[in-house]
This record gives C-alpha cells, structure tokens and sequence, in this order.
C-alpha cells in the first residue's frame, strides 16, 4: 500500500511542477517581450504600472538568466506571492482569489458528492428494473449530453427570469451585508440553489449511466452467476455487483474532476456567481493575467488534492490494495 | 500503471459505451470482432439508436453545411431591427445588436463541426500513438509513456487552455482544436494500451512476429483491426467531448476572436442580459443544438455497442 | 435394486436465438443410482453442458420445453427459477466451467463463504469445522480463507470452488468440465477428490461432464455418451470402454491414444465430418451421416432402449 501511495504522490508532484512550469513558459513563448505586452495589454494607473514592473521583471526579466527567472516564480509561489490583480488593484492575486475560493467549493463539494451517490443509487436501481431503466436512461443521457452552461442559462432563465422564483445574480442579496444572521444565510442558499442544481443535474446523468452499465456488467459476472447457481438471494447478489461496480465509478469521479470544476466555472459565470468561475470571466475581460493565472494555480492545486483524497478513499473501499495487489489502474 | 495492471477494472474504466463522463461504463468489454463486414452492416441497419443518432447528426450537418448559404448576410452583420422574436424574416430572432440569430446558429454549427472533428481527431490520433506504442514496447518505454498520460490525465485541461488561450493575441478555430487535441487523449492512450497489451499476447500477433512483420506492421496490420469497433466508438467520443469543451472555452471569452460560434452565442446571450430581458431565441438554439449533436452521439455509441457486441443484441 | 437419486425423463431444453431455436437438449431420458458417478461425455456442443446446467439454473435465453426430472422422488422443478431456489446448493449443485473466475474478486474467499451460507439460512459458525476439514482434505491450507482469489492459482481455486459446492452435502452434485482448464497433476487431485468427496458421502451421487474420457475411465462408475442433443449410449465403464455397442462410441474409442502402445503404422483416426445443426436437426438418427454403419432404417429415429442390464444404445444395429 506504502508503494501505491508512493507513486499517486509522485504523479501528483510532478504534475504540479509540469503546472507551474507551463504557467511559468507560456508567456515566454509568446512572441515580443512578455513584460512589455502583458504592460501594455493592462491599461494602468503610472503607480500600477511601476509595482507590476517589478514584479514581472523579477519573474519574466530579460536581464537575468533564465533559471533565475523561474526560481524567482517559485520563489513567489512558495511565498503565497502571486503578484498583483490588475482588475482589481492594487489587492494581492491571492487575497481575491481567497474570498471566493469558498463560493465555489460550496457549489462544487455538494453537487460532486450529491450527484455522484444519487447517480449511482439511481443508475443501479435502473440496471434491475425495466420501467426505471426506461427514462432513466434516455434521460441520463440528455443530461450528460447538455453542456454546463446550457443548463445554467436555463435554469437562471425559467426560475430566475420569468418565474422570478429565484435570484438571477450575485452571491447574496445586494441589500444585506455579510452578517452572522438567519436572513444573511438564508439569502446565501437562495442564491446557491440554482448554481447548484445545474451542476448537480448534468453530473448526475453521467453517473447514473455509468453505474448503470456497470451494474450490468457485474450483474453477468461469472461470481454473479456462481452465486446465483447456489441459490444466494438477489440481495445479496445485488450488494455484490453495486459494491464492485463502486470501484470504476470512483476512478471515474477522480477523471471528472476537471471537468466538473470547468463546469462550476461556467455555470458561476451565468450566475455572476462570485466565485472563482466569476473571477476568470473577469481576468480575461480585463486583461487580468496574475489573476488568472493565480486562478489557474488554485484550480491545479484543488484538483489534485482532491484526486489524491479519492485515492485515499478507493484504498478503503477496494480491499485489495490493502494487501499489497494492484485494485485499480495505477 | 506497470506490467500486469487490473485489465479487466481498466478497460472497464475506460471503455466508452457512454461518455467520460460516466466514465466507466463498459457492459461489456472490448467487443470480439463481429463475423465478417456483412454481418456488421446487417446489425447496424437495423439498430434504432444508431440510425436515429446518425440521422439528427447528419441533419444538423446538412444544416450547418446548407444554411449559411441560404443568408446572403454575415452571422455578425447588423441586418435586422434589434432584440426581435423569431419571425418569416428572421427564423431565429435577431440579437441586441440586429444580428441574425439564425445566421449565427448555421455558422456557429460549422465551427462546432469544425472543431469536434479536427480536435476530436487529433486527440484520437495522439492517444492511439502513445497507447499503441506503450502497450506493445512495455519496458521503459511503457514507463514513460504512463508518466506522461497521467500528468496529462491529472492536470485539469480547461485550467491549462485558460492560460494558453488568455495568452494568444488572435485565435482560431484551428489552434483551439489543435490545443483541444493535444489535451484530451489520455483516456484513449490508456484503453488502448490496456487493450493492445492483453492482444499482444496472443497468437496470431506471435504468427506475425514469427513471420518477420516490424512492430509497426503489426500493429497496423494485427492489433489495431481488432480493435476497430473500439477504436470507431472512442472516436465519437471524443468528437463530442472536442465539441462540450470548446463551447465551453468560448463561453469563457476565450475562444476564436473573429466568426462565431456556438458558445459564444451563449456568451453574448448572457453578457447582453438576454435571460433578464427574456430572448430565448438568442440562447435556446446554440445549447439545444450542442445537447441534440452530443446527445445523438452518445446514443450512437450505444447502439454501436448493440452492434459490435453479440450478447447485448436484443433478441 | 438401488435407488434411484436422479431421473430424467424425455427432458427438452431448447436455446432461443436470434435465428430461431437451438434444439439443445431434445429428449434425454436416464437415470442415476445413489452414490454412483456417471460421466457425461461428448462433443462439444452435443448438449452435455446445457443438460448439466439446467438440472440447477437456466440461463437467460434457455427454455424449459418438455420432459420432467426427478430428484430423490420428488419432482425438481427445473421451469422455476423460484422453487428451484430451495433446492439450489443444499440438494442439487454444481461446480461450474468458470470456476476460475466463479468468486467475489473484491471479497475474501471466507466471508464470501460465510456470506453466502448466512443467506441461505445456514450459520457458518456451524459449519467452520467442516469447511476445513474439508480444505485439508483437498490440500488446502485454511489461511486460504483469509486470501482473496485472485491470490490463488488456477488450481486451488477450482479446488476451493469444489468444497464450497459441496459444503451443504447435495444429493446431486453436477461438475463442469472441472479438469479442462488444469494441467495433469491437478486434473488426477481434483478426480481424486471427487471420488473421495462421495466415498465419504459428502455427495450422494456425481454427474462428471467431461469431453476427456479418458479421465471419466478412471473414476466413473458408468458413462453416458451424448450426440448433438440426444443419448447415444449409456454403460458402466468398463463395458463402455471395451464393448461399447453404438458407432459413434466405437469411432470415439478408436481415437484415443492409448499409453504405452506405439503408433508405428497405424495412424490416429478421428471422425470425419462434424455434428449436424441443432437448429433445424435432421430426422432419424442424428449421427446417420457420419456414421459408416448407416442403412435405410435409419431415416427413422433409434430410442434410446435397454440392450444389456444397465446398458442402453440408441442405434438400430445395437438392436
């Protein structure tokens, strides 16, 4: 087990070092000189210019050598120094990305989670019983098929805009100031619902139609019809196959990953949700490079902690890599 | 991911009966070659969800490939009086701007078009490179090849195309799909290489070993005919999953700086305030559109499946 | 005048196809003694495996068509899956083809055991003792209990999957080509254990399906010879081998080498030709046009009839 953790962390650390070094050589690769284009791109204040100046210089500087370059990137990174927001200067990149960090977190966690165990719950209770797989299927797979924003202009559209049910923006009323308050937390949830609920809809067709063929697949197995042969209730036939069809669908969740936070993105972009999605939409109307590349840098980080806490979970589940065998596809 | 991985949990993991985003959902494994070309055709006609599926394809390709002809006008030309409903004029309404919805809609599904087959197949093209090469060679060479896979498969692709797109001055269609190819085929590299792995082994490829055949005739020759169902299914696959993310990098503001497309509709749509102001028009068609085209090539794979697989023929 | 634990009377199964209905099993009728081992031998195809399996479980597309069976005198209700339940493990079982792959991979082999047990109503704390006694018995170690079976060679997996069919002691117990997949120092434990199993009445009496008859030779106590979907000859052992009375038999025989005799001159003759179609059999004798002793009354089908005491041919020259 010790190896298998081993070689998770190594992949993971290597590809943060892959991250921050393509974050770090993009624009290098840019034609012209990456300081004065991202410079004139921003269109600053005489006092942003000079701060950004430095900063960029001690990063991107023609006059120093290359790896001093980088190891000053580094430098800063480690720091928790990512420069200076253009859009909204002169507040630290880290700072504003900070405060919304917990917005999007409060879409992502519950809709990932939610539609995963309602997903799969579904999706094995479609694979034994005909009428259910009959709309659920067709279903899941309209869901899965519809982009995340589609569904998110949808929503926002039909409930916030001609019912008028829901809130069309923003992360909480306009009219309240953050306060430890039963009408500040219910104005939270009002405008968390929608966001939510489009994130979890198109995540949920997914799962449903993966556990569902997953289901079937263990419900052929030769240990299925073993069992089935020696009599074993359906029961416990049923919690063999849902079990083990368990496993795939958490490494699937774990290749979800990016796609589900680019779905949070666009979906908070509709919303004018004020999260990190809203933060992107923001950075590239204003040319806001730190910004998005601080953004850029979170997302990397979240992603891979999160692939590495499932990795921790299948360990438990699977009981295999307990002892030593490869479970999964490492 | 070294020599003697759980195959069974890894093509399972990977075979695409349905999307990566359901990830996982094989209900049967790689397909035993169906017997013969004609068989193949007889089952494949016959299949509702194939022909259904291909038919909405086809017609959204016959749109996109007829209709801008049909507007003598420019998707982004201001024709029209601004912010109308659908009428005999304009099918689709126009925009804020007096723009032509419906011309924009054709277009944009060119673009879509464009970008799902061209990154779709380059991702196809890298994928089954590193997995052919990987499966066959093992060794080292297998080694770093799966390094390479999994930091690609880890890093979460639209972060790493927001820094690239949010860099280039102009951008196309082209380099959007090049960057879509160069980021999505992990999944595909490795079920190929778990399947050409477990078909390396067996007689027929020792046959053409033995016969003198290179790796490369071997796998072009052998393996990869074997693996032709799959190898169909993962490419539709990644044809939409080329068309979801760059609807979705569009949206962002990062997509192709002149023309139009699907999710830049979407994107002005929302930036002009058209859910507050109620012009469905405006973003109804892009995304139905995006969910009809995806949608049809999920169900196609599904009935693909029923194809190539004997046992899940209904009887 | 034993009894009687099994009896098949003019059983049918049929497959349903995409083309139609593969008449697999098309009236079998025999019957088996208490404690006797009777192999079940023939080509494949020929119907053996579909009869093996359908005295426990069909499969989806099997049907029940006709013919009745009988277990102990009771009647076995083989149409329904539901009442068949009760009988499944505990008097009818079965040691499957698939045995490699025929447990949980995600479970431990002794909760799989002690799952399966409590679920059908019987305590496994009660049965621990057997169970490895058992284990010793097959050359197990009792620490296979606590491995997972993909830690277990091909071997000791088809061992383990023989002590846990056998666990509940069945009447009838039904092995499935149990040897094919094993090489030869296995095959001889597994048809030792086999025998050993019913010396010690932990099974009543064995149906061995095999197409290696020469491992049915050396530990069945009558052989059935089975013929795209019907009977062709039914003899204890000995006589089989050494005076078997239908061609087909004769030809099977002919083709096994034999050990120590040198084939200098003579060479090896299989059957030339192969089994007919089961989806549209042809009328009379199904072996009519393979066999070199085929005449006019053959356009009519043979029954399967007593020529010896015990021993029944299907075939109008046995007559």
């Amino acid at each position: 087990m010790r190896q298998y953790f081993q070689r998770k962390l190594g992949i993971y650390v290597l590809t943060f070092f892959v991250a921050v070094t393509i974050d770090w050589m993009i624009p290098r690769f840019m034609p012209g000189d990456p300081v004065q284009t991202m410079l004139s791109r921003a269109s600053l204040r005489p006092e942003a210019a000079q701060s950004m100046q430095a900063y960029l210089n001690s990063v991107f500087g023609l006059d120093m050598p290359l790896w001093r370059q980088y190891l000053n990137f580094w430098g800063g990174l480690l720091r928790g120094d990512l420069g200076i927001s253009v859009w909204l200067f002169p507040q630290p990149v880290t700072g504003v990305i900070l405060r919304a960090v917990p917005y999007t977190l409060a879409l992502l966690v519950p809709a990932t989670l939610l539609s995963w165990w309602a997903g799969n719950k579904f999706g094995a209770l479609a694979a034994r019983r005909k009428w259910l797989d009959n709309t659920v299927l067709p279903l899941g797979y309209v869901l899965t098929a519809t982009p995340y924003m589609w569904l998110a202009i949808l929503l926002a559209w039909l409930f916030g805009s001609v019912t008028g049910w829901f809130p069309l923006s923003g992360g909480y009323s306009f009219s309240l100031a953050p306060a430890w308050s039963l009408e500040f937390a219910g104005s939270l949830l009002w405008h968390w619902f929608l966001p939510f609920l489009s994130l979890f809809l198109v995540a949920f067709g997914g799962w449903a139609i993966g556990m569902r063929n997953m289901v079937i697949y263990e419900l052929e197995a030769d240990y299925t019809h073993y069992l089935e042969s020696l009599g074993a209730p359906r029961r416990l036939v049923r919690r063999y196959a849902f079990r083990n069809a368990l496993l795939p669908q958490l490494t699937g969740l774990a290749l979800q990953l990016g796609v589900l936070v680019a779905g949070a993105l666009v979906t908070e972009i509709v919303f004018s949700y004020p999260g990190l999605g809203y933060l992107v939409l923001q950075a590239v109307n204003n040319q806001d490079f730190f910004l998005l590349q601080g953004v850029f840098l979170f997302i990397v980080i979240g992603v891979l902690a999160a692939n590495f806490l499932i990795d921790i979970v299948y360990v438990v589940i699977d009981p295999r890599t307990r002892t030593g065998m490869r479970g999964d596809t490492a | 991911m070294s020599g003697g991985p759980d195959l069974q949990e890894e093509l399972a993991a990977a075979t695409p009966a349905a999307p990566p985003g359901a990830a996982t959902a094989a209900v049967a494994g790689p397909a035993p070659r169906a017997r013969g070309r004609g068989e193949v055709l007889y089952f494949a006609r016959r299949n509702r969800k194939l022909v259904a599926g291909l038919v909405v394809v086809a017609g959204f390709l016959v749109v996109a490939a007829v209709g801008p002809l049909l507007t003598d006008h420019g998707p982004n030309d201001y024709v029209g009086p601004p912010s109308q409903p659908p009428s005999a004029d304009f099918w689709f309404g126009t925009t804020t701007f007096g723009q032509d919805v419906f011309a924009q809609f054709t277009h944009g599904l060119r673009s879509t078009f464009l970008v799902g087959v061209l990154g779709g197949g380059l991702a196809g093209l890298i994928g089954m490179l590193i997995g052919f090469t990987a499966g066959y060679r093992g060794g080292v060479v297998d080694e770093a090849l799966n390094m390479l896979t999994n930091v690609v498969l880890v890093i979460p692709t639209l972060a790493v195309l927001l820094i690239v797109a949010a860099y280039l001055r102009v951008r196309g269609v082209v380099p959007e799909a090049i960057f879509i190819g160069l980021t999505s085929w992990p999944w595909v590299a490795r079920a190929v290489r778990a399947q050409t792995f477990s078909l390396r082994t067996r007689d027929f490829v020792d046959l053409a070993r033995l016969s003198g055949a290179g790796g490369r005739a071997i796998i072009v020759r052998e393996v990869a005919p074997n693996m032709s169902s799959y190898l169909l299914m993962s490419g539709i696959l990644l044809f939409g999953g080329a068309v979801l993310l760059a609807a979705t990098l569009d949206f962002i503001g990062l997509g192709p700086t002149s023309g139009i497309s699907l999710g830049l509709m979407m994107n002005n749509a929302v930036l002009w305030s058209a859910l507050q102001l109620g012009m469905w028009w405006w973003f109804v068609p892009p995304g139905l559109g995006i969910t009809a085209i995806v949608g049809s090539l999920y169900i196609m794979n599904v009935g693909l499946d029923e194809v190539f697989n004997p046992k899940l023929r209904k009887l | 005048m034993s009894q009687v634990t099994l009896k098949v009377d003019n059983l049918q199964v049929w497959y349903r196809t995409l083309r139609g209905d593969v008449q697999a099993l098309d009236g079998v009728s025999f019957t088996v003694g208490d404690g006797e081992l009777v192999g079940l031998a023939g080509e494949s195809g020929c119907g053996k495996s579909t009869l093996g399996k359908s005295l426990i479980r069909l499969d989806g597309r099997m049907r029940h068509v006709g013919g009745t069976v009988e277990l102990d005198g009771k009647e076995l209700p083989i149409g329904d899956s539901e009442r068949m339940n009760g009988f499944r493990f505990k008097e009818v079982s079965i040691i499957p083809q698939y045995a490699m792959s025929a447990m949980n991979p995600t479970r431990r082999i002794g909760r799989m055991v002690a799952e399966l047990l409590e679920s059908r109503g019987v305590r496994f704390e009660g049965q621990l003792n057997e169970l490895l006694r058992r284990l010793e018995l097959v050359g197990l170690d009792p620490e296979v209990l606590e491995r997972y079976p993909i830690e277990l060679s091909g071997g000791m997996k088809q061992r383990m999957v023989m002590v846990i069919s056998t666990l509940l002691n069945p009447s009838l117990l039904v092995a499935d080509e149990v040897t094919s997949a094993l090489d030869v120092s296995n095959q001889k434990a597994v048809a030792e254990a086999l025998v050993d199993f019913r010396d010690r009445h932990y099974v009543k009496s064995t149906i061995i399906i095999t197409h290696d008859l020469s491992l049915v030779y050396q530990i069945a106590d009558s052989i059935i010879v089975m013929y795209a979907g019907k009977l062709a000859e039914k003899a204890p052992t000995d006589t089989l081998v050494h005076a078997p009375r239908h061609p087909y038999t004769r030809m099977l025989i002919g083709a096994l080498p034999e050990v120590g005799v040198r084939y200098d001159t003579k060479r090896l003759e299989g059957i030339p030709g192969s089994p007919p179609s089961l989806l549209d059999p042809p009328k009379g004798c199904r072996f009519r046009d393979r066999c070199p002793l085929a005449f006019d009354k053959c356009a009519e089908e043979p029954p399967f009839r007593e020529v010896a005491p015990d021993h029944a041919v299907a075939c109008w020259k046995a007559f």
